[in-house]
């Protein structure tokens, strides 16, 4: 070897140093096993996290990129190493979560042959990537790198793949790298259009009703404060997505809750009250709209996106102004009039009143019968000072701890939003708390859902990693149950589970914990928890047949809404 | 419901191996089928013109096209219904040569039809036709009572009637706002997407 040339492997190791990358997660295998000989010497700069699965590797990643903001970095190696991380792409690319996942390749001489471990993964990113490349020569891996990390990190982040063959990994060349902030047919941040910002101010400022649709895309941006200048200045109730939960402290009084199918019924309902909507950086999905014909149909929309190709994609809009939300909300900010809408927030107000007799009191302090998961979420909420970074899995676990944990500060929620992932938290909470060594990290999953992801406790133990693991156990796979109860009859098809005891598996780890099946054990389990120094499970045995209210069953506009299983929200009065 | 018709979306791209795929997708996972599809360099240097046409509705189609457009190797695109562009086809056709020599009305349809003979051989006689797709198709259904054995029509191509050229413009304007932040010198040219060697080597 000459002086000044290195293997592929060992520039991808450099590129992702000079990239600022200085945590990974990763699993290793025959075609990356070079990348992996020469990260030995580099580990005092590049720290691998070696997780027990690589779908818990790419999980971990995403839940370290939503805590910090950063890419998120995954190795694996090719044909089932790979495959293994294509949940974890798809999720990453329907939650804009930027990810640079690196797999190893068969070498470029076998390619096609159907060689050991050989599997066309570029073929099967496209589709869920925002860009995907396989690279054959060691010479192109530095700018590959440079590109991976300017595409995965800019506009609407998403998911980049790097298929690196064997022979480029081993190749000699010689590195020097240089950051890349420019491709000429990808448009990262686009004009400002002060034209369609000047509409968009005019529309605002003769809104009587108008509300604000708080979305991801403001926590990715930034957007926090000046979504706060907004509201405040306007005087505009704001609602956010699941995704968007966080943007605006719980607490604020212009904050009126969650939106979608398991939302508040405040700002479900005044959506198709408002005649002035203001949506930022969130994308109209079908949990959030209901029925298309049924949605907003008082309201002007203003939608405000990194992404063009979400404008009228599933709501017709009135007017577009495509930018990065916090430069289009700074800018607006001057050309909005200082307004208030005493009448509008009353109007709120009164149905929240409803919600809280009719579903909130019943969740979180039920005077008898089994514990229910409301009640946990809210303590173990107010046990963290409503300052915890929330994770949570993906069924009534997951729409239970958004609706009931409180935030007091930015990028404090890391859920699976749209691909919805069972088994996502426990791996996403590993990530969150590496990224975020300083924040307590709540991860709260069902009984299926964890087991989903359980092997990743051994990555907890051997990192010692203290997150706090909330089981929330109803011996069902509950959100399914629940769908088969209120729509097919009660026919429980599968979904009954049968559990092992989650306190004794923990304890195989090594990790402390306890099982709750009483209430009043409840409140100094939970103090423990969040005392306790390292990772700590608590396994709460739920109500077995409990539902989530209120819901917006699938076909129903926004404003009919189930508040149990027999009673509809009625609006006549209201 | 929404008018069903033909439309034609033309894609402008860099020049990678990759780029039909990740089209063809954009179609297939919305269940749209692809009529025809052609693909080739345009004036723009590096720049690769991708055409493409399908039976939908206008809503999906706007769709479409932004979706493409996210391809991050992509340009541009353009969505156009058949009033709006300058389009052709080639179609190319196989008949016995004895028929030909038999049959002097044959002689008279391939005039008719402006058609052009390629290749006479002492078996087969090779014809073209360039036209839109329904003469195209009407030369064919006249030369299967000649036992035409073998029909085939490419994808089609087409050129806008709009007088601006908005790849040019937008390229040019991407490349003139780079130049300026990096030197602030507008003639400095920022480097294409691959070098030529990449591009040989890397399967895009
Ligand atoms: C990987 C995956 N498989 C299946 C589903 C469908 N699904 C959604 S919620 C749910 C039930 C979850 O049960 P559990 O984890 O016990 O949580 P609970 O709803 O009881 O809180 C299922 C099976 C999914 N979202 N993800």
């Amino acid at each position: 070897m000459s002086d000044h040339k290195i293997p592929g492997s060992e520039a991808l190791i450099r590129s992702l140093i000079a990239e600022g990358v200085d945590t990974v997660f990763g699993y290793p295998g025959g075609s990356i096993i070079n990348v992996y000989d020469r990260l030995y010497d580099y580990q005092d700069r590049l720290r691998h996290i070696l997780t027990r699965h690589e779908q818990g590797a790419i999980h971990a990643a995403q839940g370290f990129a939503r805590a910090t903001g950063r890419t998120g970095v995954v190795f694996a190696t090719s044909g089932p190493g790979a495959t293994n991380l294509v949940t974890g792409i798809g999720d990453a690319l329907m939650d804009s979560t930027p990810l640079v996942v690196i797999t190893g390749q068969v070498a470029s001489s076998v390619l096609g042959t159907d060689a050991f471990q050989e599997i066309d993964m570029v073929d099967i990113a496209n589709p869920i990537t925002k860009w995907a490349l396989q690279v054959r020569r060691a010479a192109d891996i530095p700018s590959a790198v440079a590109r991976a990390f300017f595409i995965a990190n800019s506009g609407r982040p998403g998911p980049v793949l790097l298929d690196i063959a064997k022979d480029a990994q081993q190749g000699l060349m010689e590195w020097s790298h240089e950051k890349c902030d420019y491709i000429r047919t990808y448009c990262d941040r686009p004009a400002l259009d002060y034209h369609a910002l000047s509409q968009a101010a005019g529309i605002i400022n003769s809104a009587v009703r108008p509300l604000i649709l708080s979305g991801h895309g403001v926590m990715i941006s930034g957007a926090e404060p000046q979504l706060r200048e907004l509201a405040e200045k306007a005087e505009i109730p704001v609602a956010s997505t699941l995704l968007g939960l966080s943007t605006l402290p719980s607490s604020h009084p212009l904050f009126r809750g969650m939106l979608g199918m398991h939302g508040n019924i405040a700002p479900n309902v005044s959506t198709n009250r408002a005649d002035v909507i203001i949506a930022i950086g969130m994308r109209f999905d079908d949990r959030v709209t209901g029925r298309l014909d049924g949605y907003a149909p008082h309201a002007r929309i203003i939608h405000i996106d990194i992404d063009a190709s979400e404008f009228n994609k599933n709501v017709p809009v009135h007017c577009t102004i495509h930018g990065d939300a916090r430069e289009v909300l700074t800018a607006l900010l001057p050309l909005v009039h200082p307004a208030r809408h005493p009448e509008w927030l009353a109007s709120f107000d009164r149905l929240d009143a409803i919600e809280k007799t009719e579903v909130i009191d019943r969740q979180t302090h039920p005077a008898s019968g089994p514990i229910l998961m409301g009640e946990v979420v809210d303590q173990v909420s107010t046990a963290t000072s409503d300052d915890a970074i929330l994770v949570t899995d993906v069924g009534q676990n997951q729409m239970l701890a958004a609706r009931y944990f409180r935030f007091s500060s930015p990028r404090s929620i890391i859920t699976s939003g749209g691909l919805g992932t069972m088994g996502f938290s426990l791996p996403a909470a590993i990530g969150a708390k590496i990224g975020c060594p300083g924040r307590q990290v709540c991860a709260f999953a069902g009984d299926g859902g964890i087991q989903m992801t359980v092997q990743e406790l051994g990555t907890i133990m051997a990192y010692d990693i203290p997150v706090k693991i909330i089981v929330l156990n109803n011996s069902f796979l509950g959100n399914v149950r629940q769908w088969q109860e209120l729509f097919f009859n009660a026919r429980y098809s599968q979904t009954p589970m049968t559990n092992p005891d989650f306190v004794t598996l923990a304890s195989a780890y090594g990790i402390p914990g306890e099982h709750i099946t009483d209430r009043a054990d409840l409140p100094e389990a939970i103090t423990r928890m969040v005392k306790s120094p390292t990772a700590y499970l608590l396994e709460v045995d739920i109500h077995k047949t409990d539902n989530i209210f209120p819901m917006m069953p699938l076909g129903a506009a926004v404003d009919e809404l189930m508040l149990n299983a027999t009673d509809r929200l009625d609006l006549s009065s209201l | 419901m929404q008018e069903r018709k033909l439309f034609t979306v033309t894609i402008f791209s860099e020049n990678t191996v990759g780029i039909l795929n990740l089209i063809a997708i954009v179609y297939t996972r919305r269940c749209i089928n692809i009529e025809s599809i052609s693909a080739s360099a345009c004036s723009i240097p590096g720049v690769h013109k991708v055409t493409v046409t399908s039976w939908s509705d206008r809503p999906s189609m706007i769709k479409v096209v932004n979706a493409i457009e996210k391809i991050i190797y992509v340009v541009k695109a353009f969505l156009y219904t058949d009033d709006e562009i300058v389009y052709q086809e080639i179609a190319l056709y196989k008949v016995p040569t004895v028929r030909l020599v038999d049959e002097p009305e044959l002689e008279k349809i391939i005039r008719r039809h402006n058609a052009r003979i390629l290749e006479i051989t002492h078996d087969y006689t090779v014809l073209e036709k360039t036209g839109h797709n329904d003469e195209t198709e009407a030369l064919f259904e006249e030369l299967k009572a000649y036992d035409i054995t073998q029909f085939v029509r490419s994808g089609r191509v087409c050129i806008t009637k709009d007088p601006v050229e908005h790849v040019t413009n937008y390229l040019a304007e991407r490349d003139r706002l780079r130049s300026i932040q990096l030197s602030g010198d507008p003639s400095h040219s920022p480097h294409p997407f691959f070098s030529e060697e990449t591009k040989e080597n890397t399967n895009l």
